[in-house]
């Protein structure tokens, strides 16, 4: 009866857990969920009298594997929400279709055949030393060729993912010396811009930057509020501030605006050009 | 209780398989492929107690480390992938095709 | 009548058990020049003229050791090695009939070869024109040398080639590519005949060799004749003989020399070899086919002489001339031992001066700028007096005057002729007077009257290597008629390798009736002549002329019949084939590769490169596996 309650809850929760794992937007949500199902099973496992299998599954599984999933979600990104919008035209329809006909065809199957009650292992357990020990005596007796391909298996994986992640650097990071001599060889100004704000004469929102030259840069003001300070009448004593917002404030200014950008761009290209 | 154990890990099952089939990311992907996996686990456990053979946990047990192993890579090659085109959705990786 | 070859069976020794060498060295010759390529340019051309000297020389002692033997034992047999295992033996037969050829072909050939020397100094290709010559003068020599049919096919295609690779030696110029490519079909013609004349032979006596057929007994019956209409047949095509005579017009278009070598004193008397080697067998006084050739011949002579009066190309006046004159050869083919022997003695002497006026003709033209038109000649005689003696005794031995080579060999034909056919006898003495008429023509054109230059001609006797072959070969054309014919020498020779009473001596009336008479009628010809084109202007473009003119410069009509009758049928099967193979055969062929193509192309559209829709197949697959399991029971 324990079991039964046990098996009831655990698969509810398990199937639950997978279903959300596979709807669910976040990527690191559907691990999480990953991680509720792998643990329902651990328990089953336990409950099914496999306890070293049920350890190895909340260590590895649990532990390892899925650290490792959420390590590699940090590196991808782990803020990002997949979009849920099928592309592959009759993907989603096909793939229930297929899917709903398999698991009916695997629940017939297995509702169909008639089980005794389970033998259990509980004999086995006992001949050999444990639960634990009755395994290892087999892994190490008959599976010993299996095992040993196994561990080269995993030192193979170990290398493979190391020669995978390995970002060939191409060239050696440029010294100070050669970081010095490229600043003044191109015969500029060798001294850095003055940093943002060296001109500034207030941090309010509303007032225009200044470039590094010490001109005015319309486009530092958003429109709407240099609209407001015209319709309000806070444009700043200044002459130039002034015309400068003015200038932003009118509707024409981000046509104006776009049309210089492209300009400039011609020009600099028309330079690349000439050189 | 065999039966109900199989079916339960039929369902787990066909969630991963629908899931492979309808995911775009590449690690969620991979996640369902471990949850085909795991629910393949299941049964071999169960099978195993039914019979009172411990083969059936030695291939769960061997499943296991595989899947370690498979996981290493799969997840450096998405690595990889994301690397160079900035993306881990598997339908962006299609250039081998007609 | 006796048996030629029944002597045979001496195993030759001395230089005669060399006579290989004389097909060997200039073979030899011909692939050096051609696989050493342009390596060999520098003395390319001293080298075809010694490998064709060896030749000559080798014939000269094979010829000397043959008088030094008894008559009887002058059919020597060479055997080489065995061809065709229990079918062809491949030797060679050094008798009278081959050695002559071969000196013919050697010593002419030498002759042209060093005349070519300076025709050819300007072209750049002279070293592959002399590896083409000595590849002719080999295969050539195999053709008269073998001793069995086989040996002399593997010939008669070797010059085929040859001719064919010469006639197209330029062959940027498409008149030349054409004409060797006629040529060449035309051949195939008569190469078939000759092939299947030598299927029914081996069939009906289960020999090819000469000697073989002479130990067999031959009787005149349809097979035979079958046989020898076959080897006629192939006769034609290779002498240009009615009806396969269309050829020969447009291979002028080879240089000169070539024209002299093969299109006048050699190659194109293999026909009347083939005539005179198979005569005892196939060709007997009065047999059917004997009968034909002497009509082929008296048609051909007639045709050539008629084609030549119109001609204003010198070169193809010269070969209208050529297909006259081996008419006469096939003419006295036709009329036994004696005949064989006055027509031998018309190839040999025609050989001299035919070669003789052609490289004249190559020295006026390479005099001229090339100029072949002879209303552009006119008073080249005081220009080069050299070229013009030696072409003018040419022309006299032609034309059969007094005392000239030709006089005595055509003469010994035309009487032979009226002795056992009066009608082809006849038609050859107007042939002769209508000889007269067109040679002294194109001497009258050439040499005498007013000059008719084209401005930019600068007309100069050509140098010595180029003069000194003519005035060797005038020589021949003097006295080597008279040499042959006089006392029967010549028939006495040929008599035990063509047959023939060897104490016989034929008659040569040289004051008979048909004697006179042929030179009563060439000396009209000779004097309209004169009065036409040497006394009157003659006009540089051609004037229209008659009907008849017509017909003799379109040759005989011969392109015309030849186009109608077979090249348009052949067109419209050709058309019909094609029609059939578009639209029947590559229609299935197509249609199935574009149905195959095209679902193909749509199938390839399932390979998307979308990983996902690959699993959706696998799902899929995996479904249906299982529920096939299940259905069979086994799950």
């Amino acid at each position: 009866m324990g079991e039964q309650v046990t098996f009831w809850v655990l698969a509810v929760v398990s199937v639950g857990a997978a279903l959300g794992m596979v709807f669910n937007r976040k990527a690191v949500y559907s691990a999480l969920m990953l991680g509720t199902v792998m643990l329902c099973l651990a328990a089953l496992y336990a409950v099914q009298e496999a306890p070293f299998l049920a350890a190895v599954q909340i260590i590895v599984y649990t532990g390892a594997i899925m650290m490792l999933f959420l390590f590699v979600l940090m590196l991808v990104g782990v803020d990002s929400a997949d979009s849920l919008v099928e592309t592959l035209k009759g993907q989603r329809f096909w793939a229930a279709v297929a899917g709903l006909g398999f698991a009916v065809l695997l629940v017939l199957a297995f509702g169909n055949a008639v089980f005794t009650a389970p033998s259990g292992l509980g004999a086995v357990y006992q001949e050999n030393g444990g639960a634990v020990g009755s395994l290892a005596r087999l892994i190490f007796t008959r599976h010993v060729f299996a095992f040993e391909v196994t561990s080269a298996l995993l030192i193979t994986a170990a290398l493979g993912a190391m020669v995978l992640a390995h970002r060939e650097k191409l060239r050696s990071r440029p010294s100070q010396k050669e970081l010095a001599r490229a600043r003044f060889l191109d015969g500029n100004d060798p001294s850095p811009l003055p940093g943002p704000g060296t001109y500034a004469r207030n941090n309010a929102i509303d007032m225009p930057a200044r470039l590094p030259d010490g001109t005015l840069s319309e486009l530092s003001v958003n429109r709407t509020i240099a609209r407001h300070d015209v319709e309000d009448g806070h444009l700043p004593a200044d002459p130039e501030l002034a015309e400068a917002i003015r200038h932003a404030a009118e509707p024409e200014f981000a046509e104006t605006a776009r049309v210089k950008r492209e300009l400039d761009a011609e020009s600099s290209a028309a330079e690349e050009e000439a050189k | 209780m065999t039966t109900e154990y199989l079916v339960l890990s039929a369902i787990l099952f066909v969630i991963g398989a629908v899931g492979v089939l309808i995911r775009r990311n590449a690690i969620v992907v991979f996640m369902c492929v471990e949850l085909m996996l795991n629910a393949c686990n299941l049964a071999f456990v169960t099978f195993a107690r039914q019979w009172g053979n411990l083969d059936g946990q030695i291939i769960a047990f061997f499943v296991m480390v595989v899947a370690a192993a498979e996981v290493v890579i799969g997840l450096a090659i998405i690595v990889t992938i994301f690397r160079t085109r900035r993306s881990a959705s598997v339908d962006d990786a299609n250039l081998l095709k007609y | 009548m006796e048996n030629p070859a029944q002597i045979l069976g001496n195993t030759a020794g001395g230089v005669i058990g060399f006579s290989w060498l004389m097909i060997a060295l200039p073979l030899v010759g011909a692939a050096i020049l051609l696989i050493g390529g342009r390596r060999t340019n520098k003395w390319g051309h001293l080298l075809g003229v010694a490998m064709s000297l060896g030749a000559f020389v080798v014939a000269v002692l094979a010829l000397v050791q043959l008088l030094g033997l008894d008559p009887e034992q002058r059919r020597q047999a060479v055997h080489l090695y065995e061809f065709i295992p229990g079918m062809v033996d491949m030797g060679l037969l050094v008798d009278q009939l081959s050695i002559s050829f071969a000196l013919l072909i050697t010593g002419v050939g030498s002759l042209i070869h060093i005349y070519s020397i300076g025709y050819m100094s300007h072209d750049p290709e002279r070293r592959r024109f002399f590896a083409y010559l000595n590849l002719f003068v080999a295969a050539m020599l195999l053709l008269v040398l073998a001793d069995n049919y086989v040996g002399l096919f593997i010939g008669w295609e070797g010059v085929g080639l040859a001719s064919y690779l010469l006639i197209g030696f330029w062959y940027f110029k498409p008149s030349a590519a054409v004409a060797a490519k006629k040529a060449f079909i035309v051949n195939r013609v008569g190469d078939f005949g000759l092939l299947v004349g030598m299927f029914v032979m081996w069939t009906t006596f289960g020999t090819l060799s000469f000697a073989g057929l002479g130990d067999a007994t031959i009787e005149q019956n349809g097979t035979v004749t079958a046989i020898g209409l076959l080897l006629l047949l192939g006769a034609c095509g290779k002498s240009a003989q009615l009806p396969l005579q269309s050829w020969l017009l447009d291979a002028m278009e080879g240089p000169t020399p070539v024209s002299a070598l093969i299109h006048a004193a050699t190659m194109v008397t293999a026909g009347v070899y083939l005539v005179v080697r198979s005569g005892a067998f196939f060709f007997p006084l009065g047999s059917t086919a004997a009968l034909v050739a002497g009509i082929v011949g008296t048609a051909t002579l007639l045709a050539g002489a008629i084609i030549g009066c119109a001609k204003d190309d010198i070169k193809k006046g010269l070969a209208g001339s050529t297909m006259s004159q081996i008419g006469y050869m096939m003419l006295g083919a036709a009329f036994g031992p004696v005949g064989y022997a006055f027509a031998i003695g018309h190839l040999i002497t025609h050989g001299f001066f035919k070669a003789d006026m052609f490289l004249g003709a190559g020295s006026v033209m390479h005099a001229m700028n090339d100029e072949v038109d002879m209303r552009k000649y006119g008073g080249l005689f005081s220009k080069m007096k050299v070229t013009a003696i030696t072409f003018i005794i040419g022309y006299l031995a032609i034309i059969g005057f007094p005392l000239l080579s030709g006089y005595f060999t055509k003469d010994g034909i035309i009487e032979t002729a009226i002795e056992h056919n009066p009608v082809m006898g006849w038609l050859a003495v107007a042939g002769a007077g209508l000889t007269g008429f067109y040679m002294s023509r194109m001497i009258f054109m050439t040499f005498f009257g007013k000059a008719r230059w084209d401005k930019d001609a600068h007309p100069h006797e050509s140098p010595a290597v180029m003069t000194v072959p003519l005035i060797i070969l005038s020589i021949g054309a003097i006295g080597l008629g008279a040499f042959l014919v006089l006392g029967g020498r010549l028939y006495q020779w040929l008599a035990p390798a063509v047959g023939g009473a060897r104490d016989f001596v034929p008659a040569f009336h040289p004051f008979s009736v048909p004697g006179l008479s042929t030179l009563a009628l060439v000396a009209v010809g000779v004097v309209i002549a004169w009065f036409k084109y040497g006394k009157a202007e003659v006009p540089v473009t051609a004037p229209r002329g008659s009907f008849l003119t017509t017909f003799a410069r379109r040759d005989l009509y011969g392109d015309a019949l030849n186009e109608s009758l077979f090249m348009r049928p052949g067109q419209w099967l050709t058309r019909l084939a094609v029609f059939f193979d578009n639209r029947g055969i590559d229609g299935l062929v197509n249609g199935l590769a574009a149905t195959i193509g095209g679902s193909s192309g749509r199938l390839r559209r399932v390979q998307t490169g979308f990983a996902r829709t690959y699993a959706l197949s696998i799902l899929f697959g995996a479904a249906l596996l299982t529920g096939a399991l299940l259905l069979v029971g086994n799950l």
